[in-house]
């Protein structure tokens, strides 16, 4: 599904090199975990992977089921079925919730040469996902993540991976500011959605979500590389030991 | 201080260009003939007056007007609607053929001409003498030349709720056709009425309204100027406010090489509410201002003043608001906002918030901001696979919401929207 090979990323503004050739392969169906200290590049590879501006690629490739991701515009690769869930959810005053979705949607739909989906439907359709993420009307109506709680906000994250269907789909730290609980209707809402054509890369930096998101394979990423990769005993190592003896015995 | 030569010239010019109107009652004559005096003396506006600044008066005053190419344009009517009086104005002058009878229940309504020419207390009361008001502290010589000179116009007078919005409509059929309007609206205590205005009127438009609002009543202003690229304008709305009532103002502008909209609030009522709006689209040859000023003259009167201006193209936007709260104005509430969206580097937005504040018992602020689109916004649409310039689109009417929130009729308010979006997405195609 995603693959990534020898990926060197800078920032654009500064001669800073941030990834240091990442190589990552994840399979249809599978759910890949990748951890790491902070400053380590994890966000940066899920950003760069969306297409955020502000980074230069100067080596490597990254491919979504065989399309090349890096020379497309963020609009494309959504369109191929790519999904980041943000770590900061943008607020985005004025534009209501619904309008958003609903935009969204046929425009990825419409890039697929796929018809729109008419209003009736697509409320149908929102109404159902939004229900199982404990995503009132109400919350639906208001600007995009304006006034919204942490978890609610990451909710609405899950609600657009629910409503968009996207195939490979990237968590950016989505445990981050949340409670036990919020975090579990989160892992909930995600576990919904694993199957066998669709992929995750979940970024964290603690084990915690993992528990509850149960992966594939387990990545630890640091200063620029995946350095380990294991199964879930891995986060557990994390957990009980911290990235420290892991780095070390890399190293 | 001596008033320029240059001034003194230009207000004969203005008043030369215009005839002397005709055939009208003395106490019309004698409120004409002080306006002329007040402009002769105080003369015309040039660039170095302190409220011109910004806006560079000369295509308002130098004469003849310029010529404006007549847009093609083969939309549907805007704000129209069937449950409404319709008035239409063709290059600036009452088409009676083309409008509804003047006539509607709880509402008297008829061409100003008419008034001027008989003794109508109201009307007598009302024509100049909040155009007068306004003329201090600042001058405001081309609402002073329209009441020297305009003679078409409306003259309406409400005395319950009015069953149906009036909807003035300007149309224009010669490219250089100029048109001076005046209308005086009389809302009786607890009247009501929505006023629509639609359509850019002519090459050259001066148009003022003076409004006054008894107590207890409403009066909603929603107005959409035209689409015409080269047309100008110079209009002010003169309004006081009697105790517990509403003035709620709306303008949308899109296009146009010239506005200079004025609105001038007096509150005289405790306890009244006037919020006036402003969203403007410019791209290219563009120049609009907002002009405001709001005089709190009351107990616990409320004011809003809330403009959103989105320029490219090397547009201008100008904002210059001022709230000045007189001595006794306890409890006053008053909040402006002024913001321009501007999509490129060559765009300038300038801005001139005032606050002058004579009471120790209110609350007053303002905020001005200019900015470019947020990327962080842009990225998050984008990534949810909203083409970038759909993206830009969503983000531009979503600034420009709060102004139009304003907008009480929520139909109009999404009229409203509908349109700007429709114009956003034409224009990218």
């Amino acid at each position: 599904m995603l693959e990534i090979s020898n990926l060197h990323v800078k920032l654009e503004e500064e001669d800073k090199a941030i990834l240091k050739g990442v190589d990552l392969a994840v399979k249809a169906g599978e759910v890949h975990a990748i951890m790491g200290p902070n400053g380590s590049g994890k966000s940066t590879l899920s950003y760069v992977l969306a297409g955020r501006e502000g980074y230069e690629v100067t080596d490597g490739t990254a491919t979504l089921e065989g399309r090349d991701l890096l020379g497309l515009e963020p609009e494309e690769r959504a369109a191929l079925g790519l999904f980041l869930a943000f770590q900061y959810p943008v607020e985005i005053p004025g534009v209501g919730n619904m309008t958003f979705l609903r935009t969204a949607l046929n425009a990825q739909r419409k890039a697929r040469g796929q018809e729109e989906l008419n209003p009736a439907a697509f409320l149908k359709l929102v109404r159902e996902k939004a229900k199982s993420l404990h995503i009132d009307a109400e919350m639906l109506k208001r600007p995009v993540n304006v006034g919204f709680s942490g978890g609610e906000k990451k909710r609405n994250e899950i609600l657009q991976m629910a409503v968009l269907e996207p195939r490979m789909c990237i968590l950016d730290e989505t445990d981050s500011g949340l409670d036990v609980d919020a975090m579990k209707l989160v892992a909930d809402g995600v576990n919904a959605l694993r199957g066998p054509d669709r992929a995750f890369l979940v970024i964290t930096h603690y084990q915690r979500l993992l528990d509850h998101i149960v992966p594939d394979v387990v990545h630890i990423m640091a200063d620029g590389r995946i350095v380990a990769s294991g199964g879930p005993e891995l986060a557990l190592e994390v957990e009980m030991n911290g990235y420290a003896d892991i780095l070390k015995s890399v190293a | 201080m001596a008033v320029p030569a240059l001034k003194i010239d230009g207000a004969e010019v203005l008043l030369d260009a215009w005839p002397e109107p005709a055939g009208e009652a003395g106490w019309a004559r004698a409120v004409r003939a002080r306006a002329a005096r007040r402009l002769a003396e105080r003369g015309a506006p040039v660039r170095r007056d302190e409220y011109w600044k910004f806006t560079d008066p000369t295509s308002l005053t130098a004469e003849p007007a310029l010529p404006a190419a007549l847009l093609a344009d083969d939309e549907k009517p805007m704000l129209d609607g069937a449950d409404q009086l319709r008035v239409v104005f063709l290059d600036g002058v009452l088409a009676p053929g083309e409008s509804d009878a003047l006539a509607m229940e709880g509402v008297e309504i008829r061409p100003l001409a008419e008034v001027l020419a008989t003794d109508i207390t109201w009307a007598r009361e009302l024509f100049g003498a909040l155009e007068e008001r306004g003329q201090v502290p600042v001058d405001r010589p081309l609402a002073a030349l329209n009441t020297a000179r305009a003679t078409e116009g409306l003259a309406i007078r409400v005395t319950g709720r009015a069953p149906r919005p009036v909807h003035l409509v300007y149309r224009r059929s010669r490219p250089e056709a100029e048109a001076l309007v005046r209308h005086l609206v009389r809302l009786e205590a607890g009247a009501d009425l929505t006023l629509l205005e639609s359509g850019p009127a002519a090459a050259r438009f001066n148009s003022v309204t003076e409004v006054e609002v008894a107590a207890g009543a409403a009066f909603h202003h929603v107005r959409t100027q035209g689409r015409d690229h080269e047309r100008r304008a110079a209009t002010a709305l003169f309004a006081r406010l009697g105790e517990k009532s509403l003035l709620k103002s709306f303008t949308l502008t899109v296009n146009g090489r010239l506005t200079r909209n004025e609105h001038v609030v007096e509150f005289t009522g405790d306890e009244a509410v006037a919020h006036v709006a402003g969203a403007c689209v410019g791209d290219g040859e563009f120049h609009h201002d907002d002009t405001v000023f709001i005089t709190h003259d009351a107990l616990a009167c409320e004011s809003r003043q809330v403009f959103k201006k989105v320029l490219r193209g090397a547009a201008t936007g100008v904002f210059q608001g001022k709230i000045l709260v007189k001595p006794g104005a306890q409890k006053t509430d008053g909040y402006q906002i002024s913001q321009a969206l501007l999509l490129d580097e060559t765009s300038q937005f300038l801005a001139k918030p005032e606050l002058e504040i004579y009471a120790d018992d209110v609350v007053c602020s303002h905020g001005s901001t200019s900015g470019a689109v947020d990327e962080d916004a842009l990225f998050y649409l984008t990534s949810r696979g909203i083409p970038r310039r759909s993206a830009e689109e969503l983000l531009v009417l979503a600034f420009l919401d709060q102004a139009i929130a304003e907008v009480e009729d929520p139909g109009l308010g999404d009229e409203l929207r509908e349109r700007l979006a429709a114009w956003l997405e034409r224009r990218r195609q």
